[in-house]
């Protein structure tokens, strides 16, 4: 046997072992964050470390978006301003009805003792920007923990649906849009009341109605709102538009294809809306200690 | 033609506080918010200074600094967490077992080293969100670590500046 000499100077281990073993804890890390989410906390103390830095290098665009704004022609300005005018007139008759309407419906409700539904409450957030990863479809905003904001809730805009939060930090959360492939909405057919489930396409931002028979009442132009069947989505959100639907006598189901209403993809203002609903408590096998939530709701206000 | 008959220039030695700051600045660049089209094929920067620093010092940038970093990216891209920490050791593995070689070539030489490093990095990301349950990303992905081969030229000449020495020496 030959023995190697010495090394003059000391290096340590060789590059071939430390790459070992950092790919090594790399593909642990993704083990635990993809199957057992235990990871939390680093990833919270990573994000507080990291939000000045991401503030300073967000900083150039919004001083340049700031000036651009201060620039806009005076009559972009004046017509964008007779144009909100006119939707507020509108809306203001909407929302005329709609308070005569709530009180009706609230009246109804006391009568049919119904529970009453909760009035909900939102968050005005602003989109930081969409995550450059090419195989989900996730924007972050500028609400997080510190907000009050839960995993879990629903995020529209101002045409429909956007997506739910799935991953909060202090200071930014994650909202995974409705055309990610993870993502499934409940949604019930405007025209025909048919309920289903839409999924994200995960490519080019559109939603596939699946598993809806070839004779399904469903046609082009149809719209989808939020059934709410899912407590996650207020009921009666729009979501999608049919824009294609494809019938095939060989296939089980028909391929509809939809686009989602919200402003996926786009920047701007979102709404996140805090109140998760009350719903009766899954039923729970008995081998399972109670149910967790069925603690007496605090109200703070 | 053999390359190393190139004179070789004396440069000043690289101090802990140059790569430090073009690490920082190249995570900065990552963290600009863009439109989500100019994203899909910005060249990622931390990769690609990593990949410098692997191949000029292989002895100063450490596997530690590249998995922090790759963290850092994960949380900020909101991919998988170690995901670009294992694309991101891997490349230094890869540059520090190349900088022998690649230095001997010209700048266009040595960025065609650098693309089927990027190249074999986007590859490695792939694979891992393929077992992860995810589906192929947009083709247009890729251009992201051919402009990075390109980009090196620039940043190879930006990251020389600083090192040039203060006087000339013929002004003695």
């Amino acid at each position: 046997m030959e023995a190697t000499p010495p090394p003059f100077f000391k290096r340590g281990p060789s590059p071939a072992f430390r790459f070992g073993v950092f790919a090594l804890f790399a593909v642990v890390l993704m083990v635990l964050d993809a199957r057992l989410k235990y990871l939390e906390p680093a990833r919270q103390a990573i994000s507080i470390i990291l939000y000045p830095l991401q503030q300073m290098a967000a900083a150039p665009g919004a001083v340049i978006g700031r000036i651009t704004d201060y620039f806009t022609a005076k009559d972009a300005v004046q017509t964008e301003n007779s144009r909100l005018r006119d939707e507020t007139l509108r809306q203001a008759a909407a929302l005329q009805e709609l308070e005569a309407l709530r009180r009706e419906n609230t009246e109804l409700r006391s009568l049919l003792e119904a529970k009453a539904r909760l009035t909900p409450s939102s968050v005005l957030a602003e989109v930081l920007y969409g995550a450059r990863d090419p195989f989900s479809r996730k924007l972050i905003i500028d609400k997080g923990l510190t907000d009050a904001i839960q995993p879990g809730v629903a995020v529209v805009d101002s045409e429909g649906v956007i997506g739910q939060v799935t991953r909060v930090y202090p200071f930014v959360a994650e909202v995974t849009q409705i055309s990610d492939k993870n993502q499934a909405v409940p949604v019930q057919n405007v025209r025909s009341g048919l309920r289903a489930i839409v999924f994200g396409n995960g490519k080019d931002g559109t939603l596939d109605l699946r598993f809806m028979p070839v004779s399904a009442d469903v046609q082009v132009g149809d719209t989808l709102v939020t059934s709410g069947i899912d407590g996650v989505y207020p009921p009666g959100l729009p979501v999608a538009r049919v824009i294609d639907i494809e019938r095939n006598a060989a296939l089980a189901f028909a391929r509809i294809t939809c686009a989602p209403l919200g402003g996926v993809d786009r920047r701007g203002h979102v709404l996140v809306l805090t109140t998760r609903r009350d719903l009766p408590e899954r039923p729970v096998e008995p081998s399972e200690p109670g149910p967790k939530g069925k603690k007496p709701r605090r109200d703070d206000s | 033609m053999t390359p190393l008959a190139r004179p070789q220039e004396i440069l000043l030695p690289v101090t802990t506080g140059l790569i430090a700051v073009t690490v920082l600045g190249a995570l900065m660049v990552n963290l600009v918010p863009l439109p989500l089209g100019v994203l899909a094929v910005r060249p990622d920067f931390c990769a690609l200074v990593l990949v410098y620093w692997g191949i000029h010092q292989p002895r100063r940038v450490g596997f530690t600094v590249a998995f922090l970093l790759g963290l850092s990216i994960d949380l900020v891209n909101a991919s998988l967490f170690g995901q670009h920490a294992l694309v991101y050791v891997a490349l230094l593995f890869a540059a520090i077992g190349l900088h022998r070689r690649v230095l001997n070539f010209s700048l266009v030489g040595q960025s065609l080293h650098i693309l089927p490093l990027l190249f074999a990095g986007d590859l490695i990301s792939i694979a891992v969100r393929l077992l992860a349950g995810d589906e192929l990303p947009a083709p247009a992905h890729f251009a992201g670590a051919l402009i990075g081969a390109l980009m090196w030229i620039p940043l190879s000449v930006l990251f020389r500046l600083p090192r040039l020495p203060k006087t000339s020496p013929d002004r003695v």
